[in-house]
């Protein structure tokens, strides 16, 4: 590898995922972080009951994660082959968790506001 | 819990903003300063190096007249075309236009270069202009040379058990056509690679990995035999690749029949016959891996560009092996397959050759030396298996020259250098054709 620049970074991840899946991940990502940002801010705490939930769903969104990485790939967990694919697939299964937790906590909070408003 | 503050505190924005700026200008290539010229470059071949220069030099010069001359209206994505003949992608995975990648201030003359004088410094193209230069990049590709192999032609590519996916696309795609009946049904399948110097020479061997693999899955092992015909007494051309490859073949019974050249294909029999030390030899095939010998075009060896004493019967060009400069014409630079140096008809070759003479090319014509110098480099994701592979890069010395040592081991077969070799590799050649990378 000559060099590698945030261009170039951009550019792969354009190809994994084609370019308008890409950057509509990269959308909905800004939005769910946006809107939990906002929800943070609005409610001024963090509701516990809430947070829960959203723990409970990390590990769902730590195999929804590998399994769309694998299936995007053409490849299979026998595939892991040394202790940098484990990491990789670690890393994989921790953005995929992180996601969908922050996701989860954020939708409870813009659509169940009334029910758990007073929980934190 | 209350976050309140953290969340609410304009300093804790303004930090993040500013850690996300300074995160957004890591790795931001440094830029030249551009030279003011009026010289004509012309640049031979539009593929990997052809635009990939035409690219950088845009960025550097100011005033150049650039001219580009390829017939071919298409680009081929060319280290796709192993994917392509393992079913893995479709022929239009490799496929762009030309003009897809060129940039805005050079001239496309979309013939095909016919003759080159080096001394009165004009190339001659297929529609009958002279076009004259100061400057000459000659990066044309290579020549597949199928009339070579007796009783062979392209058509017979996806019938009767033959392949032949460096051919081009639609080729690649009949070779899956082919290898895939025989993943199916079984039989014997006979793998081969020429004795002349080859683009990408991993790829016969990942031809023969993956369609292994996609067989032990499909009709299931001791249904199917794998032969591998390697050109030498070796399986690659660095020692050390070279043996971990044969223990891999050992661990898959893959069978090595060394020193083997095909040189006839007999489709009626389905038998194959070889050169070998010890005369011509049969070999019967249910799937045949055609790759046949590979030489520079005819304008080059017709130009007298090529080395007289060395590939004699190849013809690539006389360059220095450090500057890819011709070693009698100064104004003269060659790139990618058709350069007369000892490795390098890879793109990732081409991705560090080019920066070499660009160096070279903006110092001359701001009347100094150049001091980039290519080593040799070049990379192979060399495929073990559908998921698996081991990123072997490498240079004139044979050393291994690991991008990431110590965290991607080169002769490790890992999940990682697959996921490199399939979704990586294609954008990072993207952003070479942009003169990015």
């Amino acid at each position: 590898m000559q060099n590698l620049t945030l261009q170039t970074l951009i550019a792969v991840f354009e190809e994994i995922f084609g370019r308008a899946l890409f950057w509509a991940m990269v959308a909905g990502a800004a939005i769910v972080t946006i809107a939990y940002v906002y929800v943070l801010v609005r409610d001024r705490s963090v509701s516990m009951r809430k947070f829960l939930l959203a723990q409970i769903s990390m590990p769902f969104g730590a195999l929804a994660g590998v399994v769309f990485v694998q299936a995007m790939t053409s490849s299979h967990l026998r595939d892991i082959g040394g202790p940098v694919d484990v990491l990789v697939l670690l890393g994989v299964a921790f953005i995929g968790a992180i996601g969908v937790a922050i996701l989860v906590y954020t939708a409870q909070s813009l659509f169940f506001r009334s029910q758990s408003s007073d929980d934190g | 819990m209350d976050f309140t503050d953290l969340a609410t505190s304009r300093r804790g924005f303004l930090a993040l903003g500013a850690a996300g700026a300074a995160l957004a200008s890591v790795g931001l290539p440094a830029v030249a300063a551009r030279v003011a010229t009026r010289a004509k470059i012309v640049i031979v071949g539009a593929g990997a190096a052809g635009t990939a220069m035409a690219n950088r030099l845009v960025e550097r010069l100011d005033g150049a007249q650039i001219t580009v001359i390829d017939a071919r209206a298409e680009h081929l994505y060319q280290p796709g075309l192993t994917l392509v003949a393992a079913g893995l992608k479709p022929a239009s995975y490799t496929r762009s236009r030309t003009t897809d990648w060129l940039p805005q201030g050079v001239t496309l003359i979309t013939q095909s270069a016919t003759a080159i004088d080096p001394v009165a410094k004009t190339v001659d193209t297929s529609g009958g202009q002279t076009i004259a230069y100061d400057f000459l990049i000659v990066a044309p590709g290579l020549v597949l040379d199928h009339d070579a192999i007796e009783g062979f032609s392209l058509d017979m590519v996806g019938t009767n058990g033959i392949g032949a996916l460096y051919a081009g696309p639609e080729y690649a795609a009949r070779t899956w056509a082919a290898a895939q009946a025989f993943t199916e049904n079984g039989g014997v399948g006979v793998f081969t690679r020429p004795a002349t110097e080859m683009k990408c020479a991993g790829a016969p061997l990942k031809h023969a990995f993956l369609i292994d693999d996609i067989a032990s899955r499909t009709v299931g092992a001791g249904k199917y035999k794998i032969e591998y015909a390697a050109n030498n007494a070796s399986l690659f051309g660095v020692p050390i690749v070279s043996e971990k490859v044969r223990m891999l073949f050992d661990e898959r019974n893959i069978h090595a029949n060394y020193s083997h050249v095909l040189k006839a294909v007999d489709a009626g029999r389905k038998v194959a016959t070889f050169a070998t030390p010890d005369g011509d030899t049969e070999m019967g095939y249910d799937y045949l891996h055609v790759i046949p010998p590979q030489r520079a075009p005819d304008v080059i060896r017709q130009s007298g560009l090529s080395w007289a004493d060395r590939w004699t019967d190849q013809g690539w060009v006389e360059v220095d092996m450090k500057t890819l400069r011709h070693l009698r014409y100064p104004e003269v630079f060659a790139l990618g397959d058709v350069a007369g140096v000892p490795k390098g008809k890879t793109a990732a070759s081409v991705k560090w050759m080019v920066p070499v003479v660009e160096d070279h090319l903006v110092a001359a014509l701001s009347d100094s030396e150049g001091t980039a110098e290519y080593d040799g480099y070049t990379s192979c994701p060399l495929i073990t298996r559908v998921g698996r592979a081991m990123l072997i890069e490498f240079d004139y010395n044979n050393n291994l020259v690991p991008s990431f040592p110590g965290l991607i081991a080169p002769l490790e077969e890992l999940w990682i250098s697959w996921l490199m070799k399939e979704v990586a590799l294609k954008a990072t050649y993207n952003a070479m054709l942009r003169g990015k990378a």
